[in-house]
Order: structure tokens, then sequence, then C-alpha cells
């Protein structure tokens, strides 16, 4: 356990680093840089128009939908890294398992597919 | 002293290797951009940036500076905390994703056990780069949100769109790439292209780089490539920052460092894009011909030389494709790439499971 957890004490610095070396630039450019703002320059761009209304209203329901089929693929795609891994020890059942898995999957696709869910006009 | 021995001396050794990991490619990064420019204004016939130091080489650092001193604005409208958090965000994934890249393997004959030139050597590499990069999307998706301004909600959302539809044929030829491979170790997966592939099966083992994977996968090769562009929102998919309807996308609302850090993540990103690419299909640190004074040139440098050939793709890509619309580009992703990625896992998986090559 001491020996894994070894392995992953590099990440963990790293992201101290990582993190440390983008607050010290934040900050210093918020320091070296004189800041003068007023609320002409404040205002969210709108190609010179005053904005409108608030900007998070409604939008198009269709990227809901493609990040709810990124979930299900994905979430496939974790299924098979370990398998892919272990397929030289569990030769054709293995295989045909995953056959069955991914072909209940294919089906689910086509009906989406089928249905729409996939056109962008 | 015992204390000193057991945490601290390891520590300051792992954040001195960080700093050889990080130095080199924040420097390249910047060199990256100024290549863009000069290699696009040669296209386009062009001098490109050419006042700035010789040839304009320090052009880089001169746009750095500039964007270091400007004033940050922060809309009125924005949710502060969020609209500063996001481009740290961006910039931390794009670095910490390179712990786990290896750069080299030093394996003399006869010599000590062989040393892994990597951060951290851990087991499931591939699946931490993996994640590391789907987290991208975060700081896109908050700079979004926090800017409310119109422009920047509906870069954000596209953009999200698009990487995590892309995302999903990256994963599925991650997996044909695994099971060639047989781990999930990059290092490995390096060293599986070394000693067995096409140049050995047709009897001219001098020919490594015909071992490597992106022969016997070349279609994977080339759907992960465009994937890879799309995925870095980079030409001809970079409808996120279309300026013609978009302004810029995600970050119309940022100025100064706070922009400058997208940027930097942005294109650390690529540079990690290729790294992968590199290591999944080029063979990583490994030679392309298995030649004494080949041989001797250190791993890190041909890591360095294939990833800048990526690298070099990507501009090529930028300044002579039109972009993609919108609709394409989603049909691009689901319609084609998908079936296809997922019908080349069981091909593979098949493959190497009747003939018997499957990794021990």
């Amino acid at each position: 356990m001491e020996a894994l957890l070894k392995e992953y004490l590099p990440i963990l610095i790293f992201i101290g680093v990582a993190v440390g070396l983008t607050l010290a630039l934040t900050i210093a450019s918020f320091i070296v840089a004189k800041q003068k703002p007023y609320s002409e320059k404040l205002s969210a761009y709108e190609c010179g128009f005053e904005a409108f209304d608030d900007a998070r209203g409604q939008f198009d329901v269709r990227f809901y939908l493609v990040a709810i089929l990124f979930i299900i693929f994905d979430l496939e795609v974790a299924f098979l890294f370990p398998w892919a891994i272990t397929l030289g020890d569990t030769q054709l059942f293995g295989f045909w398992s995953m056959v069955i898995f991914l072909g209940i999957l294919t089906i689910g696709f086509i009906y989406e597919w089928k249905k729409g869910a996939l056109e962008w006009e | 002293m015992e204390f000193f021995n057991a945490y601290v001396w390891p520590t300051i050794e792992i954040i001195f290797w960080i700093l050889v990991i990080i130095v080199p490619i924040i420097l390249g990064m910047a060199y990256l951009t100024y290549a863009e420019r000069k290699i696009i204004g040669a296209v386009q016939l062009r001098k490109g940036p050419n006042v700035v130091g010789w040839f304009g080489l320090l052009q880089p650092i001169a746009d750095g500076l500039k964007l270091l001193t400007k004033e940050t604005i922060i809309p009125s409208g924005a949710n502060r905390v969020i609209f500063v958090i996001a481009p740290m965000t961006t910039f931390v994934l794009a670095m910490i994703a390179w712990a786990v890249v290896p750069f080299g393997y030093s394996d003399v004959s006869g010599g000590p056990e062989p040393e892994k030139w990597v951060l951290a050597d851990i087991n499931v590499g591939i699946l931490y780069l993996f994640a590391i990069s789907s987290l991208g999307v975060y700081g896109i998706i908050m700079a979004g949100w926090a800017s409310n301004s119109k422009y920047a909600f509906l870069g954000a959302l596209r953009s999200a769109a698009q990487m995590v539809s892309y995302e999903v044929s990256i994963g599925f030829i991650m997996i044909t790439v695994l099971l060639a491979a047989g781990s999930l170790n990059l290092t490995e997966i390096v060293l599986a292209q070394k000693n067995h592939g096409i140049a050995h099966m047709i009897g001219v083992p001098e020919l490594t780089f015909l071992n490597w994977f992106w022969i016997p996968l070349f279609p994977m090769f080339v759907i992960f490539f465009i994937s890879v562009l799309a995925e870095t929102n980079r030409h001809p998919f970079d409808l996120p920052e279309a300026e013609a309807e978009l302004v810029s996308g995600y970050n119309v609302e940022y100025s100064a460092f706070i922009f400058a850090m997208f940027f930097l993540g942005e294109y650390i990103n690529m540079i990690l894009m290729s790294a992968m690419t590199v290591v999944l299909f080029m063979g990583g640190w490994l030679p392309p011909l298995d030649v004494s004074w080949l041989n001797w040139i250190p791993g890190p440098i041909w890591f360095a030389g294939k990833v800048a050939f990526c690298l070099l793709i990507f501009i090529l890509a930028r300044a002579a494709l039109p972009r993609y619309r919108y609709d394409q580009l989603m049909r691009l992703g689901w319609k084609i790439f998908l079936p296809t990625s997922l019908f080349a896992v069981v091909a593979v998986a098949g493959v190497l499971l009747s003939f018997g090559w499957l990794p021990k």
C-alpha cells in the first residue's frame, strides 16, 4: 500500500507546484498592473450595445442530450479499460461477453440515431 | 535530521524534477506560438513576427510580459471568484497531466536495473491522462458561465459539447491501443512498440518505426489525430471561438494575465495531446531506425522531435483548412467516428484473439 501511495506522491506535489505557480502569476499580475476600472469598461461585451439582459437564458436542449449521451459512452469506455488489459486471460469468454454488452449499447445507439437525437440542423 | 532525510529531501528532489518538466514545456509553449505565427506567415507569404529580437525570437517573451502588466478587467455582471478560478483551472490541469508522461528509458545492457524517465510511474497512467484531459471542460464551462456574457456563454456550450463528443471516440481508440499493448502504464505501452510488430514480422528488425502502432492501427491513428484537433478546439474545429459569430467564444471577457492563462493552458494542452499521440502511436522516445548512432541520441530528444512533428501538423492544418460547420462537426463525431471506433474495438480484439497475438 505504501509503495502505491509513493507512486502517487509526485502527482500530489505536482498539483501543489502547479497551483502555487498559477496563484503566484495571477497575484503578480494584479500587483504589477495598474487597476483603474470604471463602469463602461466593466460592462459585458455585446458589440457596442448595452447588454440587453442576463446572459444566462434558455439554450438548446440538444446540448443536454449530448452531455447525457457522453455520460453513457464514457462509462462504457471506463468498463472497457480493465477488459482490454485482461483479455489475454479471459480469452473467448471475455470477448463474447463484451460483444454482447457492446451490442446492447449499439441497439440504444441505433435507436437514438433513428429518433434524430444526433441531428443538428 | 531523520525527518529531513525521510521527508524533506525527497520532496525537494521531486520539486526539482517537476521544474525540469514544467520549464521546458512553458518555454516550448512560448515558442510554439512563435512557430505558429512564423509558419502561418510563411504559408501566407508574409514574414510573421520579425521586430522584437533577431527574427522576432523575443516576441513570445514580449507578449507574455505585456499581458502580465495589463489591467485585469472583471465584468460587473460576472461571478468574480469563478471568473478568476476558471483560467487557473485550465492552466493547472494542462500542467499536472505531464506527471505521468514518459520521456525516456535508460536501458544499458548488462548495466543496473533500467530506469524509467517519468515523474510518477503509476500503473494506470493512461487512465490518469484521460481523466485529466476530460476535466479540461470545467475551465471552459466555468468561464462561459461566470462571464455573464452571451458570446462567452454560447462559446462555452459549443466548446463543451464538442469536447465531450470527441472524447468518446478518443476513449475507444485508446482501448484499441491498450488491447495491442496490454498495459495501462505509458512506459509499458511504448516498450510494447519496441521489440515486436510489423518490422519483425516481415524480417527487417532495423526498421523499428514499422513496429510502432501507427501502422497496424493506421485508421485509428488518423481518427485519433482528428479527434485531438477537435478536443483541443483547434482548426478546422475551432467553432468555440469562431470570431465571425462569437467574437472569441468563452474567453471574450478575459483580459491581461487571466486571458494569458487560458492561452497557455490551451497551447500546453496541444503539446500534451501531441505527446499522447506520440506515446500511443509513434513509439514515444524510441528512435525510428535501429542504428547505433541513432540509438545514441537520448530519448527525450526523439520524444521532443516527434511532438514537434505533430505540432507542425496542427499548425499546417490551421493554415490550410477552412472551418467546419457545427452540424457537420457533430455529425463527424457522433455518426462517423463513434461507430467506426466502436467497431474497431471489437475488430482489433477479435483479430488479436484469433491470431493469438494478445500480449501476456
